[in-house]
């Protein structure tokens, strides 16, 4: 199978470092935008729940990271999979920079989430507890995949190995994102989805869809930061990178 | 303005989910823009070297770069 040719035109590194150095401050600029407008709207015009109090404004920064963190393993995986399958270096380079920005919204959730628990449930954790426990695993495979990357000596053989492990571990994301209706879990069901009219007020609502655009941006733009560097190393041999390394002193 | 902070009693929830966040992104944006500095600084370094960085900036015949 082969790549259609304008996919072939953009995965031209000098291209892609072109354009994202120019999309990356309108996404940075755009993501914090909408998360401060988020939070102001979360924290402050929201109503409280009539069930959770107040503690259900944790959902504001709660859902937006597990979401990214989700949605960064699946960036990963694909780009460690196209760089697999086509020897797309560029691909590999967008793995290898979505895998810490991935790690950090996984934290982000667990502690969020761990912060929310403790009011709910009565307990920070709950060990056997299907949701909490799959994305810990995730956590972990975010931290195998740069690991394993970072112990490589040879960047293609730690783009590949540490490509499989991503790929393999894609198999926990449907985990994660039934496991709340497949066991019975602390963790309630979804708020919103894309089937389904959301289980909130506008009120509630609109900041969190706001929330979770700004921190889609917000990751974008730093996953690009680091996807420069990273193709900056990959083709570091290259004339353009030479030019583009000595005009930004 | 108490009433706020207090977050119904659950202010030593809510609170730190938020300087947690913020925190965090604040960190993204200072490790991803050193990380894109440091190679830019190491790709400068090896293109002044004497030997022109001959080594690690070697580029086989068919483009790749070495190692």
């Amino acid at each position: 199978m082969r790549l259609p040719n304008w996919l072939h035109k953009l995965a031209s590194p000098p291209h892609f470092y072109r354009i994202s150095s120019r999309l990356e401050p309108w996404m940075l600029g755009g993501g914090l935008a909408a998360i401060a407008a988020g939070t102001f709207g979360g924290l402050l015009l929201a109503p409280p729940d009539y069930q959770q109090g107040d503690a259900f404004r944790i959902i504001y920064f709660h859902v937006p990271a597990a979401y990214l963190a989700m949605q960064l393993y699946a960036l990963m995986a694909i780009g460690s999979a196209i760089g697999l399958v086509w020897r797309i270096k560029l691909a590999y380079a967008i793995a290898a920079a979505a895998a810490p920005v991935g790690l950090a919204f996984t934290g982000l959730a667990l502690a969020t989430g761990m912060l929310w628990g403790k009011p709910m449930w009565g307990a920070y954790w709950s060990w056997g507890d299907a949701r909490l426990t799959s994305v810990l695993v995730m956590f972990f495979l975010y931290l195998g995949y740069m690991l394993l990357h970072a112990s490589l000596e040879e960047r293609s053989t730690a783009d590949r190995a540490a490509g499989i492990l991503a790929v393999v571990g894609v198999v926990n994301l449907p985990i994660i994102k039934f496991s709340v209706e497949w066991w019975s879990s602390l963790h309630q069901g979804p708020t919103i989805s894309r089937l389904a009219a959301p289980a909130i007020t506008w009120d509630m609502l609109w900041p969190l869809l706001v929330m979770i655009v700004g921190a889609v941006l917000f990751s974008l733009s730093v996953t690009l930061t680091r996807a420069r560097a990273e193709v900056l190393l990959r083709e570091r041999g290259a004339r353009w990178v030479r030019d583009a390394v000595m005009v930004r002193a | 303005m108490s009433e706020f902070f207090a977050m119904g009693g659950y202010g030593a929830f809510v609170w730190p989910c938020v300087g947690l966040s913020f925190a965090m992104l604040a960190l993204l944006i200072f490790t991803a823009r050193r990380r894109l500095q440091g190679v830019h600084r190491r790709i400068r370094r090896l293109n002044a070297a004497p030997d022109g960085g001959a080594w690690e900036l070697r580029v086989s015949p068919a483009g790749e770069p070495g190692t």
